[in-house]
């Protein structure tokens, strides 16, 4: 595995160089990953990351690049929108020369439009939301402060809102929260790994045997 | 139809906190959840409420997740039970 970068296109013009693992021999089948959003991305990155040593054994490339303004990027966050994630992706893919897509969770709301793609437990935009808000309701009702989900939606809405320690922006909000994945990805639910989501741990985790599960699955969509 | 909220929530509990199987099944009661576990943060527990959702087909408004539910099991599963009743 080697760390590596690519050409990130900026939404002003120019790019800037972004962050990516890569597992790349030149090999037929070249599998771009696009990585879990948010907290779920530090919970599912070494998942990730098992699963492209795996692939690799099974003979097939696999390239993890940053979403600007997450991991490594120097981006701010803030300035982010959804669209330039998708962007964001299409270039990665272009750049490393993918065949196919993947996404994690929230990651195949961004997979590359012109890639045959694959969702591993796919998960809408709303949803992630709504459970974000409801972790900083709870975690403001702990310090004493009540704040309604209707009052952060307004403020997310008109100003940008933090969520979970994620600064997004107005824009990313609104374009953000009507997505959800496309309908022609092949879907790998959950149940095909034979037990439950590592993004589910309160803390992160790991688990050889799913790794193995999903990688063997992309081994056989793949290769057909 | 034999009501399995109870052994639906120590599922939930033992996914979100990664548990041994069989570790849930040692809980009671008073068994401390939000407050005592430090892993159970309000992420997590905002993540056990979703879950809570999917499985047991409810829906959880804000207003109605307050302290004394989430501190012990037997709150979680008195709260569960009620919502699934209706």
């Amino acid at each position: 595995m080697i760390p590596t970068s690519w050409p990130c296109p900026l939404p002003g013009g120019g790019t800037c160089e972004e962050a990516a693992l890569q597992f790349d021999e030149a090999r037929p089948v070249r599998l771009l990953i696009v990585p879990a959003l948010f907290d779920e991305a530090n919970r599912l990155r070494r998942f990730a990351v098992e699963l492209m040593r795996r692939l690799d054994r099974l003979g097939i490339d696999s390239f993890l690049p940053d979403l600007p303004g997450c991991t490594e990027s120097l981006q701010p966050l803030d300035m982010q929108d959804p669209t330039d994630w998708l962007d964001a992706m299409a270039a990665a893919a272009l750049h490393f020369g993918a065949t196919h897509a993947m996404g994690v969770r929230g990651g195949c709301l961004l997979t590359p439009n012109r890639l045959p793609a694959l969702h591993y437990a796919p998960v809408k935009g709303a949803s992630i939301l709504r459970q974000m808000i409801r972790a900083r309701i709870l975690s403001a009702r702990e310090a004493g402060r009540e704040e309604s989900r209707e009052q952060l939606a307004a403020l997310a809405v008109s100003e940008g809102v933090t969520l979970s320690g994620y600064s997004l922006g107005a824009d990313f909000y609104r374009h953000f929260e009507p997505m959800i994945p496309a309908r022609d990805a092949l879907v790998i639910v959950q149940e095909q790994l034979g037990a439950s989501g590592l993004w589910l741990r309160a803390e992160p985790g790991e688990d050889a045997a799913q790794a193995e599960a999903l990688a063997v699955i992309l081994h056989r969509e793949l290769s057909a | 139809m034999p009501d399995n909220t109870d052994l639906l929530l120590r599922r939930i509990l033992t996914d979100v906190l990664g548990l041994k199987p069989g570790q849930a099944d040692q809980f009671d009661e008073q068994t401390g959840l939000f407050g005592h576990l430090p892993e159970l943060d309000s992420m997590a527990v905002a993540g056990l409420l979703t879950e809570l959702e999917d499985r047991l087909d409810i829906v959880i408004d804000d207003d109605e997740i307050e302290g004394e539910m989430l501190e012990t099991y037997g709150g979680l599963l008195a709260f569960a039970e009620a919502k699934r009743a209706g």
